[in-house]
């Protein structure tokens, strides 16, 4: 736990460390990996203006940290209303009988400063019942005022990595697919936001079908989908500058289902020739392409492992989708999916130990997680149509689609914890589908 | 008239969703009226592949092989195209709803591929044959069953080219 937070710290630019760090770990701790089913209640008082342009944003930056931190169904907010201390001086001692007497057992305090556009956020946690800080001290986060929901999120990760001793997740962004328009008519265009469906850009317009976009490990490139061309072709965007060039430029050959290798050099995708889907992996810089696999059947939906050296899939070769896993030159595949019905998209988990699938059974589909060589399977949603997962960058949540029935079906990002608990809609402008989650921000 | 037919098959060369409801499909057919050139009774037309020949062929729920009535449409369809050497074709693979996304895509292209094959199969150039997949991005009807699903699986050939005159 001291070793990662160390590591965040030194890979957010943003960061100086004010606080010393506690010797010891303290006895506040969610092991998410046992379950938790009584969320662990906190305070988080509006952060404290220390200048008058501060005013708006202090309050804003605790609610964005209580709705990283609640939303994840690990934490529960005790109201402000319930509060009997008023934090009013970041440096006074905490009234710990006060926050016992409410029964928050976490508390969260800061202090915000704005000069011209430089924002400063300084914040502690506190272990109530303890009697103490939490272990990391004091921190404060530079920047400027627009980037004030990426430093609630830095604020939310350090809290959650220092209680429950994993890695945080809010200060990410995920790409996706936004929707409008009937069935028959559905307009598809590629969007980016924030993990918490904040701060949404769109990065194509809607004329031509975009598919499935995915990040690149930086997380500063896109691969999708386009039908730009009249038929589907893998193009690869650079969200900063949001400009795009095709990968593919063979007329009348579809490519789709692209993905990256965990070094960013390498596409893995789906091509189809003749009725026929393989798979294939591109250098992305010299465009050079390799077949991976040669059989009459289905190959799509590839994913490396974190590690890189195997890819996972699906296929029909047996008869029906299942998913099999097979060196990332290639070659000899084992089917690891037995259980009853079809499985599909499979998405290894960035910790490397789990994969994510969609599975259909019985007129129902599931997102679900198992053990990379098959075992352990568990079905964490149901519904008319779920699909798609991705993983949240601590492997703790994944996003997925959910389409619902009929002439007035839409479809709209959820989320789930891989316990299959907190099972929530993420809040999109319009419909949402094909949701990418990107590695932590830095 | 033969200025509505120049419109559709610019709508229908682009792969638009729209070209559908101007184009055909059962629930429009008869849409296209008069016996002029160009219109449904000229064997020669466009208008007159979709609806009389019938543009499209429909498949059994996971499965690209051709039903007897299928073969039945695209045997037609490929003397159509001997006797008609201006056009070429796009053949648009789809699926229904009930699949994953690449999935589908895959299945779109065997579907389309099949209907390819079977024209070329009858002696239709090859070169004059392309396809393309749209898995279960383009369905044409809306429901959440049999009915629905059964009309969206589906192989359509798309006439592009003809356009003199």
């Amino acid at each position: 736990m001291r070793v990662f937070l160390t590591g965040v710290l030194l890979a957010a630019a943003v960061l100086t460390q004010t606080g010393a760090a506690v010797a010891q770990n303290g006895p506040l701790r969610i092991e998410i990996t046992d379950g938790v089913i009584e969320p662990l209640p906190y305070a988080v008082p509006s952060f404290i203006a220390e200048t008058a342009a501060a005013n708006e944003m202090s309050a804003q930056i605790a609610r964005v940290i209580a709705s990283d931190l609640s939303g994840t169904g690990l934490f529960r907010e005790i109201p402000a209303s319930a509060h009997i201390s008023k934090v009013t001086d970041f440096n006074a001692s905490v009234q710990y009988a006060d926050w016992k007497a409410v029964n928050a057992q976490a508390l969260i305090t800061g202090a915000v400063s704005v000069n011209g556009n430089r924002l400063t956020v300084r914040f502690r946690g506190y272990d109530v019942f303890a009697d103490k800080e939490l272990d990391g001290g004091g921190l404060q986060f530079t920047g400027t005022t627009d980037g004030w929901r990426r430093m609630a999120h830095k604020v939310a990760d350090s809290i959650y990595s220092r209680i429950t001793g994993e890695g945080g997740y809010f200060d990410s962004r995920v790409v996706y697919v936004s929707e409008t328009g009937p069935k028959n008519d559905r307009r598809k265009r590629l969007a980016i936001m924030d993990y918490d469906g904040a701060n949404v850009q769109f990065l194509t317009n809607s004329a031509s079908i975009v598919l499935a976009p995915r990040f690149s490990p930086s997380g500063d490139r896109v691969l999708y989908t386009s039908y730009e061309s009249g038929f589907p072709q893998i193009h690869v965007m650079d969200i900063g500058k949001v400009q795009r060039r095709v990968l593919s430029t063979d007329d009348g050959i579809m490519s789709f289902a692209p993905r990256f290798s965990p070094d960013g050099r390498t596409v893995v995708f789906s091509q189809s020739q003749g009725g026929n889907t393989d798979l294939f992996t591109m250098d992305i810089n010299t465009g050079s392409l390799t077949r991976l696999t040669s059989a009459p059947s289905i190959e799509t939906a590839p994913s490396f492992s974190p590690d890189g050296s195997q890819i996972v899939f699906e296929s029909d070769r047996s008869g029906g989708q299942q998913l099999y896993v097979m060196a990332a030159s290639g070659g000899d595949a084992r089917r690891i999916s037995h259980g009853k019905g079809r499985y599909g998209t499979p998405v290894w988990s960035p910790r490397g130990d789990l994969l994510a699938f969609t599975k259909q059974n019985k007129g129902r589909f599931h997102i679900g997680v198992m053990r990379t060589d098959g075992s352990e399977e568990r079905l964490l949603t149901a519904s008319f149509l779920d699909e798609g997962p991705t993983w949240s960058p601590n492997g703790r949540v994944i996003m997925f689609t959910r389409e619902t029935q009929g002439a007035s079906g839409r479809s709209l990002l959820y989320s789930v914890d891989i316990s299959g608990r907190n099972l929530r809609p993420v809040r999109t402008p319009d419909g949402g589908s094909d949701p990418a989650w990107s590695p932590l921000q830095n | 008239m033969s200025g509505l037919t120049k419109v559709i098959l610019v709508i229908s060369a682009l792969g638009l969703a729209a070209c559908d409801n101007v184009t055909g499909g059962n629930s429009n057919t008869g849409s296209l009226t008069g016996g002029g050139a160009g219109g449904v009774a000229d064997q020669t037309s466009p208008a007159y592949f979709q609806q009389e020949i019938g543009d499209r062929v429909l498949f059994v729920v996971d499965q690209s092989t051709l039903t007897t009535e299928a073969k039945g449409i695209l045997l037609s369809q490929a003397n159509w195209l001997l006797a008609n050497t201006d056009y070429t074709a796009t053949i648009e693979g789809h699926a229904d709803e009930q699949g994953t996304r690449e999935y589908n895509l895959a299945l779109g292209a065997r579907r389309a591929s099949e209907a390819r094959e079977y024209l070329v199969s009858q002696g239709v150039a090859s070169n004059r044959l392309k396809v393309v997949s749209y898995g279960k991005e383009r369905p044409l009807e809306i429901c959440s069953n049999e009915s629905c699903y059964s009309q969206n699986r589906r192989a359509v050939t798309i006439l592009t080219g003809g356009l003199t005159g």
